[in-house]
């Protein structure tokens, strides 16, 4: 130990920079970190910046659903505002939000001092701004910004105006953003566990991040591959997805689906990895099928790169196409079950408490089964026939996302603040915040099952009076969802400028140190809340913990 | 500063940022070119010096830093990582432009042509379209100018001749890169700097092979990116690699310079490492691309 230390001082011999221990001053210290816990932080708040910027399109939307005819907002913006909510909120809300988690978190998960590559941490936080700027700026542009929904589907996304290049490079910036992140994930992974932290030991939310590391740097460069040819299509003359010179609009869709469904699980992968490091804390028990969860999690990726053309069933698919889809994707349904089933187990007969966190975790267990299970509905090639392109499929993805993707964020954001600030969160105004919000994704998403099982298309702006009360139930749910998440903008900032005066402990919550680990200790739980600038700068070495059975 | 197991953290980065802003300036420039803007091309080439400006800092810090001392062996693995995630990430790219080749060739021009389930899409849209491969589509898109009018005749790319030498020079500029490695790893620096200036020439000549045969297919064949899906693929293939040639023989030549410089030694040389998978990535793209765009 001595040797060590000395060896330590005898480098800042050599130092002459004397601020090498802190942060830089000003607004400096947020451009030029790299400092995990700052990144990390940066990425949460712009996360829960677009949140807001996303969610207010979704009100522009449902505002003009409310009743049929066109009220406020002309068709091609309405088409735009479907467009950019959705991109919006999977490359600027969720996914940042989950690489913020990842940035704070996973080094003081496994004990490591860093991530591995700060730079680089650095320049992907900046890219994606950058990439979600450019986007942005596409509204202001002649001919609108892109609407041809978030897929970008030639040949119409090809009448886009001036926003089309922009949105090609906000696509090709955002991917470089998310291949970096993804690779620092991966390095700091493999790279820089404390000793003891073998892999089969690592929090799940650890193990979930390496997984969706992999599908992002493995599908991010196919989007890139995708969207650039659109580019050339549109100036340079080829005809990738021009029939009249040899190409297919369809291949399109199957390189983007080669992307996109690989993209939803990086969406929803960490939100398993969240509920799976949550519901063992409030249960007082040991998650339940440690391994289980692992090998279910590898399976639920290795599967999403093989049943993209399910998304596609209506384009026109040799028959043998479809079934193959067809039953690949019911497949999905048997890891994720054992993922239910398991977390379903971990709270069986255990102490629960139901502070927030576990309150939004319990929620997205109950909302995302009901999101799987119309999955499986439209996983049936004939009756997929009929719900494609419906708001049925609208209300599907939603079910995986604002209950189960949004919400583990929210949770993730009660679970840790306590960790990340130093002070507790105000209960009763967390409890009011997750209230409103389970009631009110209900009202909002439930009834668009009824409207797309009765035929009322997606993406338009008008509809038939006879989808008129479910849409105005909608948008009712709708807007008091979105007004709710104020409580939680509101819980943020009141907890960083103190909160209810109440000091977080180191462990926060009864248990947290024992059961919010993987196999070993919960580390994050051990450091000091908040946790200083530098954590783990000396290697923990982490005991394996042993359960009775 | 270090940690007492000597794990390196940078504490503060000015280049990340600044190079972002760079390549931000050069995405912005090139839309705005696309969109008619005449200032288009000159904020790009501003963003483009601008970034390159900025890795020649970055990149220089990590050499200094390296050669200093800085970094151990740990780091050294999560730079290698890096890179082998980065390279992968490359494949998957490359992955999409031989997919698209692979799903036209196959499936969607022998579709047009009637075969499968294409009967109807056939007789409803071109019922004379013979398919087959090369082609430049049903509308006979591009080819050779006849009267200042593209005709729609083009001629195909042969697999020997350029693309032959071509494969030669890069499966030798391999074996170039291999001999140096194993100059620097037994200390030999003679024959490390030997072996990367016979790699970058390799390079070289083959970039210039490849322009010459992109002057003979847009002046003589007819063949250009407009030459329907056959033109686009073949382009967007060898164009791509192409360009990642450049960039690989850019790297070796900054690694040559150091080399030079008397930097590396055969326990910490991430950076010449780093350039030679890239090198070989490079290569073996080229491979694919001899067999399934030239050969096949």
């Amino acid at each position: 130990m001595s040797a060590v230390v000395a060896e330590h001082d005898k480098h800042h011999d050599h130092s002459h920079d004397d601020h090498d221990h802190g942060p830089a001053k000003g607004i400096l210290r947020w451009i030029i970190t790299t400092n995990h816990k700052d990144i990390g932080t940066l990425y949460l708040v712009f996360a829960l910046v677009m949140f807001f910027v996303g969610g207010t399109m979704a009100l522009v939307i449902r505002a003009e659903l409310f009743e049929p005819g066109l009220q406020f907002v002309e068709p091609q913006f309405f088409n735009s505002m479907t467009t950019m909510h959705a991109l919006v909120m999977v490359f600027g809300a969720v996914m940042p939000g989950f690489v913020g988690l990842a940035n704070w978190m996973i080094p003081m998960m496994i004990g490591a001092p860093d991530m591995a590559l700060p730079r680089m941490n650095n320049m992907s936080f900046w890219m994606l701004v950058a990439g979600i700027l450019l986007l942005a700026s596409t509204l202001f542009m002649e001919g609108g910004a892109p609407a041809s929904g978030w897929t970008l589907y030639p040949p119409l996304v090809l009448q886009t105006g001036k926003a089309l290049p922009f949105a090609v490079f906000s696509v090709h910036l955002l991917g470089i953003s998310s291949i970096m992140g993804a690779i620092n994930i991966i390095a700091t992974i493999f790279n820089m566990r404390a000793p003891g932290m073998t892999l089969m030991r690592m929090p799940m939310f650890v193990w979930t991040w390496v997984i969706t590391a992999f599908l992002l740097v493995a599908v991010m460069p196919v989007f890139a591959g995708a969207v650039t040819m659109l580019l050339t299509d549109k100036f340079f003359e080829t005809s990738f997805f021009d029939a009249a010179g040899g190409g297919d609009p369809v291949l399109y869709q199957h390189i983007f689906w080669f992307f996109g469904h690989p993209e939803v699980y990086i969406m929803i992968l960490p939100t398993f990895g969240v509920a799976s490091t949550i519901i063992p804390v409030f249960a007082r028990k040991p998650l339940f099928g440690y391994s289980s969860m692992v090998y279910a999690t590898a399976a639920i990726a290795f599967l999403s790169f093989i049943v993209w053309a399910h998304h596609m069933f209506t384009v026109g698919m040799p028959i043998v196409g479809e079934l193959y889809f067809m039953y690949a994707t019911m497949l999905i349904a048997i890891p994720t079950a054992v993922k239910v089933f398991n977390w379903t187990a971990t709270m069986w007969k255990g102490s629960m408490t139901l502070e927030t966190p576990m309150l939004f975790s319990i929620a997205f267990v109950a909302l995302f089964t009901l999101g799987g299970f119309t999955g499986l509905m439209m996983s049936i090639a004939p009756s997929d026939l009929q719900y494609h392109d419906t708001y049925f499929i609208v209300a599907h993805f939603h079910y995986t996302l604002v209950p189960a993707s949004v919400f583990m964020l929210m949770a993730a954001g009660y679970y840790w603040l306590p960790k990340w600030t130093g002070n507790m969160y105000n209960e009763k105004v967390g409890q009011l915040h997750f209230w409103l919000s389970a009631i009110s994704v209900n009202i909002l998403f439930f009834p668009q099952h009824f409207l797309g099982l009765a035929g009322m298309p997606r993406r338009i702006p008008d509809y038939n009076v006879q989808f008129a009360d479910w849409n105005m139930i909608s948008s009712i749910g709708g807007f008091i969802f979105g007004i709710s998440q104020l409580l939680f903008l509101y819980i943020v900032i009141d907890t960083i400028r103190g909160g209810t005066g109440i000091k977080a402990t180191n462990e926060v919550w009864d248990g947290a140190v024992q059961y919010g680990g993987g196999g070993t200790v919960g580390l994050e739980w051990t450091l000091p809340s908040p946790p200083p600038y530098h954590t783990f700068t000396e290697a923990p070495v982490v005991v394996p913990i042993e359960y009775e059975h | 500063m270090s940690t007492s197991h000597g794990y390196y953290i940078p504490h503060r980065a000015t280049w990340p940022v600044l190079a972002t802003a760079g390549l931000v300036c050069m995405a912005v420039g090139f839309a705005n070119h696309l969109n008619g803007s005449p200032s288009g091309m000159n904020i790009m080439m501003m963003g483009l010096a601008f970034f390159i400006v900025m890795v020649a800092g970055w990149f220089t810090l990590q050499a200094t830093e390296s050669e200093s001392g800085t970094y151990n062996t740990q780091v050294g693995i999560s730079f290698r990582m890096g890179m082998m995630w980065f390279i992968f990430s490359e494949v998957m790219f490359f992955a999409v432009f031989f997919g698209t080749l692979w799903y036209t060739r196959n499936l969607s021009v022998p579709w047009l042509g009637g075969e499968g389930t294409g009967a109807a899409t056939k007789e409803l849209l071109w019922p004379d379209y013979e398919a087959g491969w090369p082609t430049n589509g049903p509308k006979h898109l591009g080819g050779k100018l006849v009267d200042g009018k593209p005709s729609g005749e083009f001629e195909p790319m042969g697999a020997f001749g350029l693309p032959l030498l071509n494969t030669l020079l890069l499966l030798s500029s391999g074996v170039t890169v291999t001999w140096a490695h194993h100059g620097l790893l037994a200390k030999n620096r003679d024959q490390l700097i030997k072996g990367l200036i016979a790699t970058v020439t390799l390079g070289l000549l083959f970039v210039l092979c490849q322009a010459t045969e992109y002057h003979e297919a847009y002046t003589e064949m007819g063949l250009q990116l407009g030459s329907g899906i056959y033109g686009s693929t073949f382009f967007m293939l060898t164009g791509f690699h192409g360009f990642h040639v450049c960039v690989g023989a850019i790297i070796l030549s900054v690694v040559l310079f150091r080399s030079w410089k008397g930097h590396f030694k055969p326990e910490n040389h991430f950076a010449f490492e780093g350039a030679a998978w890239y090198w070989h990535f490079v290569d073996v793209v080229w491979l694919g691309l001899f067999i399934f765009v030239y050969l096949i």
